[in-house]
């Protein structure tokens, strides 16, 4: 059970941890600037196991990985939003960070309403209201590498192949 | 058969993908910068598997270059020290990135090239597949030689038509930017084509693709033509480093997701105002606006024609003096070329700094940083709160055209008055 902190759509990976602070690439120091401009109070008062709801396109402009090291530091539990910057999405799976894409929960979520999330079914429960949603279920290979905790302790323990059954040629 | 992604994809693979398959590719280059490769390192510490080709690890110093602070100077300590270690052959400190790939050969028709830097997209203009990830992908295609994609499914944006004096491919761009939204090709490949694009030399074939992450998109394609070989092919490198002939690549009995066709024609210069990329209005509209500093920079704008139009607008004129006014040329290339035909003259008799090659002033971290309250208007492809420095600075994106004649007179202008 977690607080839920809210923000809005088209969140950038310069708004997510501004890129002056990417000189470092340590956890707790990229969480202390996190999102310090759109919200100044978040990175001060987050709890571990507090939630991030966004809007759409979450994540969106530059490569950098610092945005999801930066979110990871922060502890929270995982990120629900309507939708995710391709990057973004491949990085929070390569790296390990739970992330949820269901809109009807974003839509039902205040800021600072106490959510609970079950990371292995997709359910949302918002203690607040009382209100549940069921997230988008991810692709199989994406689960896979999530549940390994990221592609790197992925690779340390299985061929690359195998994340594709069949379907890798070449 | 398909789409030009669905295309590329095909016969990398060998076999018909459509939109929507999983695939592993083989990949052709694998791109990152002194930004994104320190992490790429690390990364490959801890897969602690060896490198799997070294011909396909291309390595820039671009994004602080030389180094602007001590960190900076370590993150190139280790990049250094990375490619002597481990004896990789491409190392470049001669520009952007996006540019050095093209310049130097990497980029060719039907090539998987992949890069720790949004803007990879670019290598679409010349029918590559580029697409921007992070470094931890970056790291194990260093290792595995591979990468798995979703096939995207493709938006055709179809132009016609020509633009009046004084309105450019960055204004179309811009153009598409404000109609599709920041949000607008999530996940998908966009296919810029039409008589549009086919008339349009390389170099602004480039603003399309470059651009085409600021709608989200996972590439910008644009067919492989007459065109695309016969500028690869006044670049030796190119041919020295392709694995394959140079050949044309086209869609072939496409199904478009979505099909978007739009004429050109009546278009009238543009401006991406303040503070998103889709903020995008006609430049009439802001005309006027006080700016405080000009550049001229950048892998969208900042290659030898642009600077020519730019040159051309501030021959024998001195910018305004309330403006500073930076000039970065793309490559070292592009630099010596500007140099050899007087531009680099042009500028400082204007008033401009001129810098060395690199993103320069792009990111706010080497050079050209805005203060608090100030307004920039740059040939840029982004315009983020904070990217070039204070969050309370502003940004507005346009063409170099408008640029030169917005540093003469220190607000935005309409270029048309000038021609
Ligand atoms: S010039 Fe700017 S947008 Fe282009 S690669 Fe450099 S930092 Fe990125």
């Amino acid at each position: 059970m977690g607080k839920a902190w809210t923000f809005g759509d088209n969140m950038n990976t310069d708004e997510i941890i501004p890129g002056r602070f990417n000189i470092t690439t340590d956890p707790q120091e990229l969480a202390r600037n996190a999102f310090c401009e759109v919200k100044p109070e978040f990175a001060k008062n987050v709890r571990p196991g507090d939630v991030i709801v966004a809007g759409q396109n979450f994540g969106c402009g530059s490569s950098r990985e610092h945005a999801v090291i930066a979110i990871k530091g922060t502890q929270v539990k995982c990120v629900i939003a309507s939708s995710y910057a391709r990057i973004f999405f491949r990085n929070a799976v390569n790296l390990g960070l739970p992330i949820l894409e269901c809109p009807e929960a974003v839509a039902g979520i205040r800021e600072g309403d106490e959510v609970e999330v079950d990371l292995s079914t997709g359910l949302i429960h918002n203690l607040s209201t009382g209100a549940t949603f069921q997230a988008r279920p991810l692709p199989e290979f994406v689960l896979k590498i999530a549940e390994a905790g990221g592609i790197i302790q992925f690779l340390k323990h299985h061929d690359f192949q195998e994340l594709m059954g069949q379907t890798g040629k070449k | 058969m398909g789409t030009l992604v669905e295309e590329i994809f095909s016969r990398k693979t060998g076999r018909t993908v459509k939109a929507g398959d999983i695939i592993l590719v083989d990949v052709d280059y694998i791109m990152s910068h002194d930004n994104t490769t320190p992490l790429a390192i690390k990364a490959f510490r801890e897969i602690g598997k060896p490198i799997y080709d070294k011909q396909r690890i291309v390595l820039h110093l671009d994004h602080a270059y030389p180094a602007p602070n001590i960190l900076a100077a370590e993150n190139h300590r280790k990049i250094f020290d990375f490619v002597k270690e481990q004896d990789l052959p491409y190392l470049f400190t001669q520009g952007i990135c996006h540019q050095v790939m093209i310049e130097e050969g990497f980029v060719t028709p039907g090539a998987v090239i992949i890069g720790a830097d949004s803007h990879s997209n670019t290598y679409g203009a010349l029918g590559a597949f580029g697409t921007g990830l992070g470094s931890t992908e970056i790291a194990v295609a260093w290792v595995t030689g591979k990468c798995w994609f979703k096939v995207p499914e493709t938006i055709r944006i179809e132009l016609y038509g020509q633009t009046q004096p004084g309105v450019y491919a960055k204004d179309v761009m811009l153009h598409l930017a404000g109609l599709l939204g920041m949000n607008g090709a999530t996940y998908r490949s966009v296919e810029f084509g039409g008589e549009y694009i086919e008339n349009l030399p390389i170099h602004e074939r480039i603003i399309f693709s470059n651009m085409s992450t600021e709608i989200g998109a996972k590439c910008g394609l644009i067919a492989a033509d007459e065109v695309t070989i016969k500028y690869l092919t006044e670049q030796t490198p190119a041919l020295e480093r392709t694995k394959r002939p140079l050949e044309a690549i086209q869609p072939h009995n496409p199904r478009y997701e979505q099909l978007l066709q739009i004429d050109v024609s009546d278009l009238s210069p543009q401006v991406a105002c303040h503070p998103d990329v889709d903020n995008v209005k006609p430049l009439q509209e802001v005309e006027g606006l006080e700016i405080h500093q000009v550049f001229i920079g950048t892998c969208t704008n900042a290659r030898y024609e642009d600077l020519e139009i730019v040159a051309s607008l501030l021959r024998g004129k001195r910018v305004h003096p309330g403006v500073r006014v930076i000039v970065t040329p793309a490559s070292q290339r592009i630099y010596k070329k500007a140099m050899q035909n007087g531009l680099i003259e042009t500028f400082i008799d204007a008033g401009c700094v001129v810098t060395n090659p690199g993103c320069g002033a792009c990111i706010g971290r080497h050079g050209g940083v805005l203060a608090p309250g100030e307004r920039a208007l740059t040939t840029m492809n982004r315009n983020f709160i904070g990217r070039m420095g204070s969050p309370q600075a502003e940004i507005y994106l346009a063409s170099p055209a408008t640029a030169a004649v917005t540093a003469l007179t220190g607000r935005i202008t309409d270029p048309r008055r000038y021609l």
